[in-house]
């Protein structure tokens, strides 16, 4: 139950990927042909408001509802990992025109395949697993 | 009420859909967990037992269970936004990104019995997954996807939206790294494998 919230949350997201069109192949392939300022407009404002809520949180101690500090760890530096990685997810990116939340959202319009788009996804997941050792980080 | 889902169902302007995610990504903080989806790849593998034999994986995929909770939200929110908060008009894209698809033999809806918008329905179904077209953009798309959010540790969501926030770096080397891969292969590679 202590999920529920989550529940909520997803639903949100939900209505605001699809409202914001981030969702459309069409706006992702109009992103990348760089024909409209529509996804920048997006990724932009939510970063820039972003970025002055957690100096704000930061700046004011702010923690969790339960009292413990917000997840926002640094993340490392790890070029090759980041690089390569972001590469390829890139490449997934601009042929299916979904990230992975948006993925499931299609699924909530009612465009079945997608799930095998997410299943490949998952698969896909499983063999970084298995390989990682092996790739550079 | 009426109004209020009215209201709501126009199309979005850019600068109402980034503050609406910076909320929801602080809600989420607040909340205890960070903004950031490509994860449920990682915990779907976890819970499907593949712990036992990478041990990436091997952990309590219930400490993550919030996450497919989420998604599970973000599919219901997907058919709301789809259906009772649905655009009076499919999404409007520029003339010269409609051009280029239409040259490539993309249809462009101009009329919702075309289609939302969404995504073309001529590629993303079950009967394209037959052909080649069809295996490599649904298949190993969703395969790059994988692979690669979990090789870079994040997405979209955590990279983009969660990390430049925060101000790191390593996600700013990230989001050039989704760049250059999705202009490869918008421009060089997609012309190609539409024409299959």
């Amino acid at each position: 139950m202590k999920n529920i919230k989550f529940l909520f949350f997803g639903i949100l997201f939900g209505i605001i990927m699809t409202k914001s069109e981030a969702v459309s192949w069409y706006r992702i392939q109009e992103m990348f042909r760089f024909e409209s300022f529509h996804m920048y407009g997006i990724i932009g404002t939510a970063v820039v408001l972003g970025a002055l809520g957690i100096f704000l949180m930061k700046k004011m101690g702010l923690t969790s509802y339960e009292g413990k500090p917000l997840k926002l760890q640094a993340k490392e530096m790890q070029v090759k990992r980041l690089l390569f990685g972001g590469t390829i997810f890139g490449l997934g990116w601009a042929m299916t025109g979904a990230c992975p939340g948006p993925l499931y959202t299609l699924v909530g319009h009612g465009v079945w395949v997608i799930f095998v788009i997410i299943a490949s996804g998952v698969f896909g997941a499983y063999v970084y697993g298995a390989l990682r050792h092996k790739l550079p980080h | 009420m009426e109004s209020l889902i009215e209201f709501i169902s126009q199309p979005w302007h850019w600068a109402v859909s980034g503050a609406a995610i910076a909320s929801l990504m602080f809600i989420m903080l607040y909340a205890g967990e960070k903004f950031g989806v490509s994860t449920s790849f990682e915990t779907i593998c976890s819970m499907g037992g593949a712990g036992k034999r990478v041990e990436l994986f091997n952990y309590d995929w219930k400490t993550q269970a919030w996450i497919l909770v989420f998604l599970t939200g973000a599919a219901i929110g997907g058919f709301l936004g789809s259906t009772v908060f649905q655009s009076p008009e499919p999404v409007q894209i520029s003339q010269s990104t409609i051009d280029y698809l239409n040259s490539v033999g993309v249809a462009t809806p101009q009329s919702k019995a075309e289609g939302l918008g969404f995504v073309p329905r001529d590629i993303f179904n079950f009967s394209t997954l037959a052909s080649l077209k069809g295996i490599i953009i649904m298949v190993v798309g969703g395969f790059f996807i994988g692979f690669g959010t979990r090789w870079a540790k994040g997405c979209t969501s955590g990279h983009a939206i969660s990390g430049l926030s925060n101000l790191q770096l390593p996600s700013l080397v990230a989001v050039i790294g989704f760049f250059i891969g999705g202009l490869v292969m918008t421009h060089l590679l997609l012309p190609i494998i539409l024409k299959l």
